[in-house]
Formats: C-alpha cells, structure tokens, sequence
C-alpha cells in the first residue's frame, strides 16, 4: 500500500512556540501528518521571537540564549515542511476550535481516542475572512500572558508590560525608552533589565516585590537545577555591571507624569506586604516595565470543555487533557519557561503519533523528557511560591485608578458592586461595573478585579479566543483538509 | 429578578423581608439575560395582561430618583419586522388581537422602516411598531431593586444556599434552614427561577420547572444604529413553542452602553452549559439578514442562560394550596425580567392578603397534575449543578 500523505491521521497544533513546535517535530517524525497553525507571521513564539526580516539584524542570538535549541528546531521544521508532512500556516489567529460529532467515519487512526476537530482561524491582518482545519486530534499550546496588576498611574504612557519591553526587544530591536525602571515580580524582570541595559537603556531600578531570600527554603530543588542558579547568577552579575541597583520587598506604589511618564514612588515592603510608611522615594523616569507574573492561555481549552488545574489545563502523564482527542503542552497547562515547554510538546507530539496510531505510547520512549519534566515542574512551583505581588496590593489602588482600561472601569466602581449591590463573585462585578467586558474581555483585568473585589479569580468563558466579524461567524467556513 | 421585585414590593407594603440566594445578586438567570421588558411577543391573555401591569409599574420605578439610569432603563420600543406578505399577514392579525388586548401596535408600511431604523435591510415586507415594549440592563436592575428593598428595611443574605423548607407539624411553612443558619418565617416564596423545581421539591410538593437554553452574541461598543428591539416575526412562534429542538430567531437590539445584543436561541438540553457554534453561527446568519452592517461588526462574546420554562408557558405565581404559608414566583421562561415587577407587586398583594390586581388562577402552582409525563420526568433528573436560587422569605 502507498502511503499517501492525505491518508496519514491529522494532527493540528495550535501555536508554533516550543512546545507547539518540540510536538510538531515529534509527531512529524512519527507518520502524523501536522498542521502547525499560529498567529505570527514566523515560527518561535514569545520566547523565540524572531526580528521581522526586514530588519536584517546581524546577530539576532545576542538577545536569545538556547540559540542552538532554536536552530534544531527551525532547521527541522524546515525539512518536515519541504518534505510535505507539515503545514505551516502562519498569520492564522484561531479563535475557536469546535469539536463535532463523527458521522462521516472518515477519520484515520483509532476513533477511540480522536474527535473530529474543526479548527477556526482568522487570516491575516484583516482578519475578515476564517477558514476551517480539520484534524483528528488537537493540540494546544498556547502559551502564556503577562499579568499586570493596577497602581495610580499605570495607564500613562510610558508605562509598559515587562515582557512588552522584552518583546519589543526582541522583535524590532527598537529601545523602548531612555531612562526605566523594571517593576513587579517574578523571574521576567532580571532578563529585562538587561535587555534593556544591554541595549543601552539607562536602568535607574529594579523594583522586585518578593524577596528571593526565600528561595533557602527551598534548598533541595535549587540544588537539583544548578543550571537555573547558574543563569540567575549571570543575571545579578550583568546588572551590577550595568550599575543597576536591585531593590527587594520593594514595590511601586504610583507612576507620575502630565501627558507622559516622568517618575515613578517607589517604597519598601513589610512583613505584611503592606507599604512601610515613610520610606516612598521618587526615582526620575520615562519608562517603567512592569510585570506580575504569567498566567496560561485556556481560552481555546475551556471553550472545548477541558478541566483546569489551577489556572492551567489538566493534563495527565502524556500531556492529554480530559477531552479526548485533545491535547496540551507548555505554558497554557501552567507557567514553566521553554525548557518545560519543549519537554512537554516532545511528551504530547509522540502521545499522539501512538495513540492517532491505535497504540499505547511506551513510557521509557519519553522517559528523560518526563524526568526534565518532573524537575522543571517542581522548580517552577517554587519559583511560583517565591515570586508573589504584595498581599496588599489593593490598598495602594486609589478609587480614581482606572483598572479595566477598555471600559474605563475606576476601582470605586468594583468596591461599590461589591459593598452596596450585592456582587460576590467575578462574573457580578463584570455586569454591575462591564469592567471585564471590553476589547481583551478581562484577560488583562480579571485578576486585579478579582483582588479589589476579593473574591476567587474564577476563568471566565470567553466562547470566543478573539473577537470574529459576524459575517464570519454567519458563513459555513472554507475548509482545509 | 423576580425574588428582588417581590422582596421590595413586600417590604413596601409593611411586611419584613429576607432575601436570601444561595449565589451573588443576579448570579443565576438574570445575569444571563437581555433585560427585555416586551408586551410585543405576547398574545391576548393571562401573560399579557401581566406584560401590560409590569410595564406601567417598570415605568413607575424607572420614575423615582435616578434608577433609570442606574439600571439603563430605555422605553425605546419594539419593531417587528416581515419578510414576506404572508408572515406580514400572519403579523398583522396577531397584533389586531393585542390592540383588543390594550397593546398600542403602529403598523409600519415597508417604505416607513427605514425611518425608524435606517440600518434595516431592504426588501422586507413591512412592520408592527410596538412603543410600550421597553429594556433595562438586568443584572443592574436586579441589584438596584435590592438596594431599593434594603433602604426600605429588607435584609440580604447572599451565599446562603437553602437546604430545607421548615415546616410546623400541621405541615405549615415557617421558615428554612440555609448551608449558614435558619431563617425563620411565616411565609416563604419560591423566586428560585429556573431552580424553583428544587426549591419546591424541599417543601414536598412538584413544580415543573424546567430549563431551556438560550445563547446570545454580544458585539463591539458600537454609535447607536439599532434604535430598538428589533425582531422577526417568528420570534412569536418560537416562544410559543413547546419543541425541545433548538429554534433560533433573529432578535437584535442596541444597548445603551454601545454592544448590540443578538438573540435569540431555545433549546430543551438540560443545564449544558457547553458552547454551541452552530447556535451562534445561525444567531449570526438571522441578526445579518435583518441588518447587514452587522457583517463586518465583532462578535466579542456570548453568554448563555437557562430559562426557566413551564409546560403551558405561564409562570407559576401565589400561594400554594397544597402547603400553608408556601408562595411561588418562578418559571416566567424568557420573561423574568419582563415580568418582574407585576410578579413582585401581586405577591405583595396575597402576602398582605388584600385582592390581587390579576386573577391570579391561571397562575396557580398546583395546576399541573401531580406526576409529570415521563418525558418531563426524563428531563428533571437532569438537574444538576443548580445555580443560584433567589427565594425571599416574608415575616409579616
């Protein structure tokens, strides 16, 4: 029998960053025919950004490490897109994947196991027009998103994400500002500070919220990943050679300016996480990286009907969630950093190609990225107990801070829904205040409306991963086998 | 909502009220609505004049200081739009039915539906203008009606799931025990919507609530070009309906805060609270058809709601002969909100026991025979996960 390309079972993996790409090169090399579908226009993701072309940028490593990973990666998606069994559609924006009943009993591989998918996405910059992938198994990899919580002043320009000045970074080389200061928490910041000093930023702080101190108590783990201590001691080495000064327990409590940033207040934390009275300070700036940590991408995978662990998707010991036919691998099942990623998309990518296949995947096939995956788990949940806002952060939101910026929704409306109409939960506050309710549907509000609120940050359901022209949505979609 | 309305009409008239909810204000059916106020859908009778009742008393709300715009209360009208000359026809006899009823209905001749919505598609057939037909946002609606009810003395208790109806030994209601303590009363009402099956349940009797689903599509902020509630006319025969296959009908309104709502879309599957495209993909095709602009708009979300449905369509509403000192106010379908107000005001009325406006026997709980049909049975069992029931409790 000839193996025609057409008849192999059809994965299609959503986003084309380390994990999405580490499962695509795993399930490829096993017969599984892939449609890698992803929003940029080349393959890498966030951590792999790459410079648009134009830009002819000489030494685009100087601001990537794993750089030979990267090579390995696109070298081989390269061989596998020419050899015709993977698909590489890029500027492609999903923004649903439907599972349909199987009548036409079509599908290859075991039924068992596999759905019948129908992967929606946008073209273009356009986005007016959508087309349908249909595949046996789905693979989600979405990634992650930066978590920003509100303080007076954050909306003045000047003020940007940590990893938007990271991306900046990397995707157009363009220096964000003169004078920053990084702000926030969590392991994002250090390699901003110096991105943005390497290339030629004067950074005036580095205001961390958490004291990494706390990392003692967690000997064991740090111990077991001496290359994570290595790359933080690397980090602290290029700041202090940059002059940059590193201020723990430390938070921002309000971002000054008329018409654009000029300064930032920042104070010292006490026990608490309350601001210690009398220690505020001003520091001169026209920017501010700020950032709070990640959360997953679940949109696609909440929308499908998979169960969630923690803000993550669940997912079991071969990356599969409990939707069958569907799978998730690296930051969208929880925040862990490329490395985990690519264990995981390697785990899923050979999941898939047994279990499309009608087998069971053996574990010693994936035992040393199970292993990576193991360790990597442990040391990011305690990086995750390390790294955390000030518990009270809320008390420095004053009731005139805009906190949803699409529906200039002010923090005294959420604390009115809250004390006088009876709102107890998210979804409440949402319709009484439509904080929530605008352009990015609370993906960039939902955990500050939860804190000021203080209830649970409860996922909302958002049906759509991104908003669809009706006109789309009314058509019957172009389909792609 | 119906809890809300029927706790400030009873502490409005004398009584003191609990108003207890297992969720947050609005956290079950009502935060999944469009706020319709209609007298438009409705055929001469019982829930008609209902309609008619709730609208002069939402009126009367709406006219004290600052709720109307507090809950965006918009007496903008509905238009009911034919496609072709037969349903015009169809249309057309309908609202001579309603006019006998005292329902104000402008026939609108195809050359005039442009003047009233300059966005409408061409080549329809022509009209039936409805102004008492009117919306308000509903989850801001219910809260301020609680916020009223509390200023005038009501107390709330959110998060307190009921657990049991209390009952003396004569078998007379006299309060209900909750997941955080009991409340004790003389009088209890059933405003538990969608979820008043259960609520019922507890107190040993049966009431045939059960749900049916509707989706609705929500756009971008948009300037105002739906002026109204503008619908197809088989919207009517969709909510008369008894089918439990999914029907869907074009309705699509502004909102004053800028999104055009679309609905709207019945289906009897349970509580399944998973995501239907084809639902939204034939929401979208019908709200495109009506006004092609639409075309090129967002859909930046869709939200879900169970209505709370009952086999003949009329809500159950006042005391429940069958246990002392029970009351219902539940299972309006698709027009809780609508309904609200006369519900609320009615059971404040045989709370008080004084006459009720409306003949109140067309409502009675106990009008449905006591073993439902097996297919209601079937569908019954599939409560699960109940959601926020609103029950306010009475001590006169």
């Amino acid at each position: 029998m000839t193996d025609r390309m057409a008849d192999r079972p059809h994965l299609a993996v959503i986003g084309a960053g380390p994990a999405g790409l580490a499962a695509t090169l795993a399930a490829a090399g096993r017969g599984v025919r892939v449609t890698l579908v992803d929003s940029a226009a080349e393959a890498g993701g966030q951590f792999y950004r790459q410079p648009a072309t134009g830009l002819g940028a000489r030494r685009p490593q100087a601001l990537h490490h794993q750089w030979r990973t990267w090579e390995r990666l696109r070298d081989g998606l390269a061989a596998h897109i020419a050899a015709g069994r993977v698909t590489h559609l890029t500027d492609h924006h999903v923004w649903s994947v439907e599972r349909q009943s199987d009548t036409s009993g079509t599908t290859s591989g075991a039924s068992d196991t596999t759905g019948v998918f129908a992967v929606h996405a946008l073209l273009g910059p356009e986005q007016e027009e959508s087309v349908a992938v249909r595949a046996d198994a789905v693979l989600l990899a979405t990634g992650g998103y930066e978590k920003v919580l509100p303080f007076p002043g954050w909306t003045l320009p000047g003020v940007l994400t940590a990893g938007g000045a990271q991306a900046m970074l990397k995707g157009g080389l363009v220096l964000p500002g003169r004078t920053a200061v990084v702000a926030g928490t969590g392991p994002l910041l250090m390699p901003v500070a110096v991105g943005l000093a390497s290339a030629g930023a004067k950074v005036a702080a580095l205001v961390e919220s958490a004291d990494p101190k706390a990392f003692a108590r967690h000997a064991r783990v740090l111990a077991a990943h001496p290359g994570k201590l290595a790359e933080g001691a690397r980090y602290a080495a290029e700041l202090a050679r940059h002059w940059v000064r590193a201020h723990v327990r430390h938070t921002v409590v309000a971002a000054h300016g008329t018409g654009r940033l000029e300064a930032v207040t920042v104070a010292a934390l006490d026990g608490a996480g309350r601001v210690r009275a009398g220690t505020e300070r001003r520091i001169p700036c026209d920017t501010l990286a700020v950032g709070h940590g990640m959360l997953p991408h679940i949109d696609l995978a909440e929308a499908l009907g998979c169960g969630l662990d923690g803000a993550g998707v669940a997912v079991d010991d071969e990356q599969r969630t409990d939707v069958p036919g569907v799978w998730a691998a690296g930051e969208t099942t929880g925040i862990g950093g490329a490395v985990l990623s690519l264990a995981e998309g390697n785990i899923a990518g050979l999941s898939i190609a047994a279990r499309l296949n009608s087998r069971t995947p053996d574990r010693s096939w994936y035992a040393s990225a199970a292993k990576a995956r193991a360790g990597l788990r442990e040391f990011f949940a305690v990086v995750d107990s390390v790294y955390a806002p000030p518990a009270q952060w809320a008390e420095q939101v004053t009731d005139d801070t805009v906190v949803c910026r699409c529906e200039e929704v002010p923090a005294a409306a959420i604390r009115e829904a809250v004390d006088e109409l009876g709102a107890g939960d998210v979804r409440t506050v949402k319709l009484l205040t439509r904080a929530g309710m605008g352009w990015c549907q609370g993906r960039m509000c939902g955990p500050a409306v939860a804190g000021l609120a203080g209830c649970a940050a409860t996922p909302s359901r958002r049906p759509f991963a991104r908003p669809v022209p009706l006109g789309v949505l009314a058509r019957e979609p172009g389909q792609i086998q | 909502m119906v809890g809300a309305a029927s706790a400030l009409y009873a502490v409005r008239a004398g009584l003191s009220v609990v108003l207890v909810d297992r969720g947050p204000v609005a956290g079950g059916t009502t935060g999944a609505g469009e706020g319709n106020l209609l007298v438009s859908d409705k055929e001469p009778g019982p829930e008609l004049e209902l309609a008619l009742l709730s609208g002069r008393l939402w009126a009367d709300i709406a006219a004290e200081p600052g709720v109307a715009e507090a809950v965006e209360y918009e007496a903008k009208g509905g238009l009911v739009v034919a496609s072709g000359v037969e349903g015009l026809a169809a249309l057309e006899g309908f609202a001579d039915g309603q006019r006998s009823a005292g329902v104000e209905a402008v026939s609108v001749a195809p050359g005039q539906l442009h003047d009233l919505e300059p966005y409408l598609a061409d080549g329809l057939a022509g009209g039936v203008l409805y102004p008492q037909d009117a919306q308000v946002m509903p989850t801001l609606a219910a809260a301020h009606l609680v916020r009223l009810a509390r200023a005038a003395g009501a107390s709330l208790r959110t998060g307190w799931t009921v657990t049991e109806v209390l009952r003396t030994a004569a078998g007379a209601v006299r309060g209900v025990r909750t997941s955080r303590g009991d409340v004790h009363a003389p009088a209890v009402v059933n405003a538990a919507g969608t979820w008043g099956g259960e609520l019922a349940a507890l107190a040993g009797v049966s009431l045939p609530v059960l749900p049916r689903r509707g989706f609705v599509l929500v756009t971008e902020p948009l300037p105002r070009r739906v002026r109204r509630k503008v619908y197809a006319a088989d919207y009517v025969a969709d909510v008369a309906s008894d089918s439990a296959a999914l029907q869907t009908s074009p309705v699509v309104e502004g909102t004053a805060a800028g999104p055009v709502l679309i609905g709207a879309s019945r289906e009897r599957v349970g509580f399944d609270r998973s995501f239907s495209l084809p639902v939204a993909r034939a929401l979208a095709a019908g709200a495109t058809r009506l006004f092609p602009f639409l075309e090129g708009v967002q859909a930046m979300r869709a939200y879900l709601g169970f209505r709370p449905y009952m086999p003949d369509h009329l809500p159950a509403i006042g005391p429940d002969p069958r246990v002392p000192g029970l009351f219902h106010a539940c299972g309006h379908e698709g027009a809780g909100i609508g309904l609200a107000t006369g519900t609320g005001h009615l059971i404040a009325q045989v709370l008080a026991e004084k006459a009720p406006d409306l003949d109140l026997a067309p409502f009675r709980p106990d009008r449905f025979p006591a073993d439902p049909a097996p297919e209601e049975l079937e569908e019954l069992e599939e409560l699960e996960e109940p959601e926020e029931p609103e029950e306010p409790e009475e001590v006169s």
